[in-house]
């Protein structure tokens, strides 16, 4: 069976000032269908960067090589059309904070009903009643009332609902979350988490889930990868990498976090000194 | 950090900028000043045999309907147009300035009263109002700076008031009153320098605009009187004879646009460097 | 805060500037220094004639008096009457108003017609129509308007010798005839108007672009037209309405001279010779005019921003 994602010797690098800089060095990893897959480290360690290259929406600064498939197709190297063609219907990403994600002069129904029409050629009123049934899905109460109301009226955890109901509206195969739950308080986290493990269940949705919190890894991933500086230092299944870290930085990041089954602390950084040498609990 | 920084630390652009319109804008008020000196001819003085006379070596500008020399008249119509704008924006400075430092300092009802004062004022529409205070005061240079300096007034005053608002938050301020400084002191040593960049750089944004107004009413015939020659009356007079006589037309209207442009660019050139958080808008 | 609340709220104010402003244009005539009737009457100032003036402006009664007959004459639609001619001003008005919200309007619409496109090309477009569309900025803010008018005629009327000079042609007597005749004065006040609208635009369309949600429009693939347009500009929206209702006041303003210079039977040339012949009813009556026209103006664009982005109308922004 092909992988939903699969990695091979990525490396990015931004020009810069002071010449370019690599921020993802030599980074190969495989997220297979249906599961989620965590990516751990400490902040600047090159997370964000690895979805926004796979989404193709690095800025023109960056060179990247090495191999990017999606579900068996080279995507490194499509055009910025099929690249369009791609996002929103075969791979859909969110973000941190739900409040800056959403346009604040649209409605929201009309912000996911858009994304409905740019894939698929449905009539208003069909990408309206698809629109209120994924509100109803991700747990937005009346959604026909509030299908008109501006994302502002809405709480936090409501926004970040809205969004992933937008990111999800044309059933994508995988769906990146970059820190989905950072802004949030620890109930509402808990619930958006639910909310994406429902779609793993429901669609098969594969998640490719970006994070500080190791608890949040620790409950919710099959798979983890540990970031360094740019480097994959340790990957494996969840229980593996934390029940038995073979890595001294998992270890430090475990030891910053010793309660780390509660949410909401960020990793501390730790001394950079570590050796990379990759460890994989296959 | 005082209202003047050198121009060491500032970016290149900036640097251009206030280096060309300054160099522009000095030249242009040296030939202001020494009109009576530079200028070839006697502005006023007529003379038959040159009435629209075409631009010659004799007459670079050419000559107006009453054969005036032109580039006499642009020269002593700059100094007059200069000499309104100038002491126009000064004037307004020095009364939006106390204005604003009172209202940002004290803040609570001061500021309420001296807000809704101002905003009576931009009620009109700038022109408007010039042209109502000269209703009132009768047309005239003087009336026309007074005019211009009070459409600027709540402009300069709000920016002032903003800018010192930015600087009664530092911790300094607390400070020296903590210490025992009275209002008066602090307000002058330590507020009013640290407050003036970002006015300075709106008032010389508010001299291109202040240039082009004066211009205005002068073309109206409500700013500088007859026989004086402004660069606005002068577009008036050659306006019947534009088609025989185009360089009675242009040349007054090329210096005025030069003297607008050589402000905005000083302007935006100390907006770069003395007001990097914006707060003149 | 509700929508209705907000509106009220703007009402209010409105009303408000409409009050301190009639008192200011009612202060007029009374702050002229010296004897404002002498001054009127000129050489005809006997002091029969003087008293007899006084009388019928209603100056020799007590000011809050005189202040509420004024305001009450206007609610009346009685404006006075001109000094010179007798006519009632009421007449002089409904004549000269459509000239100068004919300018007015033609002027802004084309300013908007070209400054918001070329505004939105200027934030997306490449290197050259950026220094195009900056150039363009720069000239239309400095070029004194009477000046670039003049220049105008220079060229249409003497050179090419296609559009008349200066003059004026009711819109019901022969529109098309009108419009030759206000081509000039319009283009004249739409080139500077232009260039605020495009620099407004395109400031507000850049500082969108940088925005999150644009990056999650992206990831929604979402085309980019769509994201330029539909997005971007819809939230540069309330920038560029603000913007225009600041301008309408300027582009009035522009309207007195440009009246003036093509000899247009408006508002501000009505002004203008009000102000030469010391006829100060009807300096009074055309200052009137105009600024409630730029109150109307501004309350309407208000009321639009609070329209096009919720958030105002909801009380979270002022
Ligand atoms: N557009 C860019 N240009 C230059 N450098 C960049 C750019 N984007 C990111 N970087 C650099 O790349 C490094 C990795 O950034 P990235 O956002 O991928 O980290 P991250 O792991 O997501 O961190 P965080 O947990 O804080 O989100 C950082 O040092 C950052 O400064
Ligand atoms: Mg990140």
């Amino acid at each position: 069976m092909t992988a939903m994602l699969s990695l091979e010797r990525l490396s990015v690098s931004f020009a810069g000032e002071a010449g370019p800089s690599i921020v993802v060095d030599d980074v190969s990893l495989t997220l297979e269908k249906g599961e989620i897959f965590g990516l751990v480290g400490e902040s600047g360690s090159g997370k964000s960067t690895i979805a926004n290259a796979v989404m193709g929406l690095l800025p023109a600064s960056a060179t990247t090589s090495g191999r990017i498939q999606l579900n068996g197709r080279e995507t490194t190297g499509l055009d910025e059309n099929d690249l369009r063609n791609l996002r929103g219907r075969e791979m859909s990403m969110v973000f941190q904070d739900a409040t800056t994600s959403l346009d604040p002069t649209w409605s929201v129904g009309e912000q996911i009903a858009e994304t409905l029409r740019a894939h698929q050629s449905l009539s208003r009123g069909a990408a309206r009643a698809r629109t209120m049934s994924l509100m109803h899905e991700v747990g937005i109460p009346n959604a026909a009332q509030r299908y008109r109301d501006p994302p502002h009226r809405f709480s936090g955890g409501q926004r970040q609902r809205i969004v992933i109901a937008a990111a999800i509206a044309n059933e994508p195969k995988l769906l990146i979350a970059d820190e989905p739950t950072t802004a949030l308080d620890v109930t509402i986290q808990a619930q958006i988490l639910e909310l994406i493990n429902g779609l793993r269940h429901q669609h098969g949705t594969s998640v490719l889930l970006i994070t500080h919190d190791l608890g949040v890894v620790s409950e919710t991933c099959d798979r983890v990868a540990v970031m360094h500086r740019g480097r994959i230092l340790e990957t494996g299944p969840t229980r593996d990498v934390f029940g038995n870290p073979s890595h001294p930085y998992t270890r430090a990041l475990m030891a910053a976090n010793p309660a780390w089954s509660r949410r909401g602390s960020r990793l501390p950084v730790v001394p950079r000194e570590w050796s990379i040498e990759e460890v994989r609990h296959d | 950090m005082t209202g003047m920084a050198t121009l060491s630390g500032v970016n290149d652009r900036a640097r251009r900028q206030i280096i060309g319109g300054g160099a522009v804008l000095g030249t242009l008020i040296l030939v202001a000043v020494f009109a009576p000196v530079l200028a070839p001819y006697d502005p006023e003085s007529m003379s038959v045999r040159e009435v629209m006379g075409a631009p010659s070596l004799a007459h670079p500008f050419g000559s107006d309907v009453l054969g005036r020399d032109v580039l006499s008249r642009v020269m002593y119509g700059l100094r007059s147009s200069l000499a309104v704008a100038i002491s126009a924006i000064v004037s307004s400075f020095i009364v939006a300035v106390p204005i604003g430092v009172l209202a940002g300092y004290f803040g609570a009802w001061v500021d309420s009263v001296i807000s809704r004062m101002l905003d009576m004022i931009l009620v009109f529409p700038a022109m408007l109002l010039a042209i109502t205070l000269i209703a009132i005061l009768g047309p005239g240079a003087s009336v026309a700076a007074i005019a211009i300096a009070v459409i600027y007034l709540p402009i300069l005053a709000r920016v002032t008031r903003a800018s010192t608002l930015v600087v009664v938050r530092q911790d300094y301020i607390s400070g020296s009153r903590a210490r025992g400084a009275s209002h008066l002191r602090v307000l002058w040593t330590h507020v009013l320098p640290n407050s003036l960049g970002p006015v300075v750089v709106q008032a010389s944004v508010l001299s291109a605009f202040a240039m082009q107004l004066e211009a205005g009413l002068s073309f109206l015939g409500l700013g500088v009187q007859p026989p004086n020659p402004s660069l606005g009356s002068m577009l008036a007079d050659g306006r019947d004879v534009l088609n025989q006589a185009p360089w009675i037309e242009i040349f007054p209207g090329l210096t005025i646009m030069v003297a607008v442009l050589a402000f905005s660019f000083l302007g935006e050139g100390l907006r770069r460097a003395l007001d990097p958080k914006g707060v003149a808008e | 805060m509700s929508a209705l609340g907000f509106i009220v709220r703007r009402i209010g104010a409105a009303i408000l500037s409409l009050f301190a402003m009639s008192i200011l244009v009612f202060l007029i005539i009374r702050l002229v220094p010296g004897d404002p009737v002498r001054t009127m009457l000129g050489f005809r100032a006997t002091d029969e004639n003087v008293a007899r003036l006084q009388h019928e402006l209603g100056l020799d009664q007590p000011m809050l008096s005189q202040y509420m007959s004024w305001i009450a004459g206007l609610f009346r639609g009685d404006l006075g009457q001109d000094i010179v001619s007798h006519a009632p001003l009421s007449e002089l008005l409904l004549q000269r108003l459509p000239v100068t919200l004919e300018l007015a309007g033609l002027s802004m619409t084309l300013a908007v017609l070209f400054g918001v496109p070329l505004g939105v090309l200027a934030a997306s477009g490449g290197p050259w129509s950026k220094r195009l569309t900056e150039g363009f900025v720069v000239l239309g803010i400095s070029i004194p308007d009477f000046w670039l008018g003049i220049m105008l005629v220079l060229v249409f009327s003497g050179i090419l010798v296609v559009l008349p000079p200066t003059g004026y042609v009711p819109f019901a007597q022969s529109p098309l005839e009108n419009l030759r005749y206000m081509a000039l004065p319009v283009l004249t006040l739409a080139i500077g108007e232009a260039a605020y609208v495009l620099r407004t635009t395109r400031g507000a369309v850049i500082n969108v672009m940088g925005r999150p949600f644009v990056t999650f429009l992206r990831a929604k693939g979402i085309s980019p037209r769509r994201i330029l347009f539909g997005h971007a500009l819809r939230n540069a929206g309330p920038s560029i309405v603000t913007v225009v209702g600041i301008q309408v006041g300027v582009l009035l303003g522009g309207a007195i001279i440009v009246e003036t210079l093509f000899a247009l039977p408006g508002v501000g040339r009505l002004v203008v010779t009000g102000i030469n012949q010391r006829n100060y009813p009807v300096v009074q009556v055309g200052v009137l005019a105009i600024a409630t026209i730029f109150i109307v103006v501004s309350l309407i664009t208000d009321l639009i921003v609070g329209w096009l982005d919720p958030r105002v109308a909801d009380g979270m922004m002022q």
